[in-house]
């Protein structure tokens, strides 16, 4: 009975303790995004260690779910690998504000058994094979980039589940192919010529590794940690670019001189010899006005703080930091969250 | 307790009882009709969530088989088609293979061996159904690519079922995945309704001179087969509303066609494709609709085994 009533006193000393320091602690929650997942973990918890009273929360359930739960009130922020549609935008009763906060590339994989060195696509070579229209990897367009391609069926391999991969893949060739704008657009669910589809990322790479002749794509950062080859791809200036860190930063420093003050913009095919072609922003959704005097207090403080010292920890994640005339922008900006 | 007080105790014991037993029935009574209103609910849900597209579709929902998110055009054929083509194909390879299993640890296996591949079919049963995708993603789908097909296709390449590039994944090998997740089902519920056919049964029939497969076959199948039927249409719910495995060796490709090589797509798996990225209400909606068909589709089956369980019983013992 001793023991019990201990017990129970116990519990009551351990719940007022939560308690006393959930009151004391600020609680935000956001949703969105998974590409960014990794860094925005890595990033909410060491914001907390140095400003222990905030707690920032984050569901990577897409880029969609996390627009949705933003104007159903559910989350104080969202996170989208896509800019909003102005028609997303007039669905929401605050009007929220896109602060880029890194970069990432998309990168073509492929499973060619037998040959070495890496594949060079051209974005011709691209649309026509996720169109259908080159069926074989020795077809004329191909082999003028890479000679000595087998005579094999291209098998064609794309997520089957809506991604911000697929919007960023999508956008690339519809901006270089006429023809898949017109048919398949740019979206995170397409409606696809050819292929078979696999859900993840890691089913699309399961797919092509089990499968001779196949080709897909993924984010560069799940290509290099999860140590896939990937081919090259030609940009706007004519050149073959491997994507890393520094090609995908070099598209966005491309962009930057174009850079709409509200940050919805494309950096796919961007300009510049260096730059990636398949690269994006991805972008933190944060309400322009937010009522709570402390929980605006807290994203204000964590948004200075992400674009000083979160940036440094990109890199070793993988992700492309923001490029500095990028982060001066972006910093000033700040103020317009009233 | 007095002996005096014993007639008036034992009454009061029983209105304890009695109320005992009213408490009892309240109570479960309310459960039963939580089944009946959860049911309920989700229809209501269902329906309020899908009338989106199923207003501006109309019955052309159910049979276009354009699905394009893009263009706000969704036609559920090609996704009902592989539903049942893939849970078709599960339980043409699991009935004859876990009932035939069933008979054999039921009647002709020695206790031991009989106990322990009873052990490990229901360990097979509870293994989660990613473990079978992953499985099937690395040894079924090459075998298939490599083995099965190819030879499927140099003997019965005439009929248009077996004809068309081959890449592994596609309605064949999701059949086959679905036939292995299904048959530990089968066999284990099967079995049970076999060994509760009474032993006087079996010792009639041999007495009478059968042989072991005379009694077996004749007698003791017929007996046991309301078990039997449940078993299969319990193996069939789980084929319709399998979601992971199916969706990583099916191909995930929203089109119809004859090959069972070529990819489809099955309704369990383009909802939680493309549910939490779905592009627009109307998307969304069409996605909701979808999970009303796949309802819809078990309710009907599960309507069919009743009915059939009752004709069988009617015409039998």
């Amino acid at each position: 009975m001793m023991k019990l009533i201990s017990l129970r006193f116990a519990s009551m000393c351990f719940a007022a303790m939560v308690t006393a320091t959930l009151a004391l602690s600020q609680n935000i929650t956001g949703a969105g995004a998974t590409f960014p997942y990794p860094i925005y973990s890595q990033w909410f918890s060491e914001f907390k260690k140095t400003h222990g009273s905030v707690q920032i929360n984050y569901q990577s359930l897409g880029s969609g779910a996390g627009i949705r739960q933003l104007e159903a009130g559910t989350v104080d922020f969202g996170a989208s690998d896509k800019p909003m549609t102005d028609e997303e935008i007039g669905k929401q009763k605050v009007k929220p504000l896109h602060f880029p906060t890194v970069m990432g590339g998309v990168v073509p994989i492929y499973n060619l058994p037998g040959s070495s060195g890496d594949v060079k696509f051209s974005a011709q070579a691209l649309a026509g094979i996720f169109l259908g229209t080159i069926s074989k990897w020795n077809d004329p367009i191909l082999l003028k980039d890479n000679p000595g391609l087998p005579d094999k069926n291209i098998v064609v391999v794309h997520r089957s589940d809506g991604s911000g991969t697929t919007f960023v893949f999508s956008d690339f060739l519809a901006k270089v192919s006429p023809e898949w704008k017109s048919k398949c657009g740019a979206s995170a669910s397409i409606k696809w010529p050819v292929g078979l589809g696999a859900k993840g990322s890691e089913g699309v790479t399961g797919l092509v590794k089990q499968t001779p002749f196949s080709v897909s794509y993924v984010e560069l950062i799940f290509a290099t940690q999860n140590k896939i080859g990937y081919g090259s791809v030609k940009n706007a200036a004519g050149n073959f670019i491997k994507a890393d860190i520094n090609s995908v930063s070099a598209a966005a420093s491309g962009a930057a001189k174009n850079m709409p003050t509200d940050y919805r913009v494309s950096i796919a095919n961007a300009a510049g010899k260096d730059s990636y072609p398949i690269s994006t922003f991805t972008w933190l959704l944060i309400p322009s006005t937010i009522a709570d005097g402390n929980k605006k207090k807290a994203l204000i403080e964590f948004l200075h703080w992400m674009l000083k010292d979160g940036q440094k920890m990109a890199g070793a994640l993988g992700y492309a930091p923001l490029p500095p005339s990028v982060v001066a922008m972006v910093d000033k900006s700040i103020a317009q969250v009233q | 307790m007095a002996s005096s007080a014993k007639s008036t105790s034992f009454t009061a014991v029983r209105k304890s009882v009695q109320m005992g037993d009213e408490a009892a029935r309240l109570v479960t009574l309310v459960f039963a009709g939580g089944i009946l209103l959860i049911t309920l609910l989700v229809v209501a849900v269902l329906w309020d969530h899908s009338s989106l597209a199923l207003y501006k579709f109309g019955f052309h929902f159910f049979t276009s088989q354009n699905w394009d998110p893009n263009s706000d055009e969704f036609g559920a054929l090609p996704f009902v088609y592989g539903t049942l083509m893939t849970s078709f194909l599960a339980l043409l390879i699991a009935v004859p293979l876990g009932v035939g299993a069933a008979i054999f640890l039921a009647e002709l296996a020695p206790p031991k061996i009989s106990s322990i591949l009873t052990f490990l079919v229901e360990l097979l049963a509870a293994v989660p159904s990613v473990i079978y995708g992953l499985l099937a993603i690395f040894t079924l789908v090459p075998f298939m690519r490599d083995t099965v097909e190819p030879a499927l296709q140099s003997t019965l390449g005439f009929l248009p079922f077996f004809q068309g590039q081959i890449f592994g994944v596609g309605y064949l090998t999701a059949g086959v995945i679905l036939a292995i997740m299904t048959f530990p089902f089968i066999i284990s519920i099967s079995r049970e309704a076999l060994l509760a056919v009474p032993r006087e049964q079996r010792e009639a029939a041999l007495a009478l001179g059968a042989t072991q497969w005379e009694s077996t076959f004749d007698i003791v199948l017929p007996n046991a087969r309301l078990g039997i039927i449940g078993s299969i249409f319990l193996g069939l719910a789980r084929a319709l509303g399998e979601t992971m495995a199916v969706t990583m060796v099916i191909g995930n490709d929203p089109s119809i066609k004859a090959s069972l090589f070529a990819p489809g797509y099955t309704i369990a798996a383009v909802i939680a494709n493309e549910f939490a990225e779905a592009s627009g209400n109307l998307h969304l909606s069409a996605l909701v609709a979808l999970s009303f068909v796949l309802f819809l589709l078990t309710m009907v089956i599960n309507g069919a085994a009743r009915l059939m369980i009752m004709a069988t019983s009617r015409k039998g013992a």
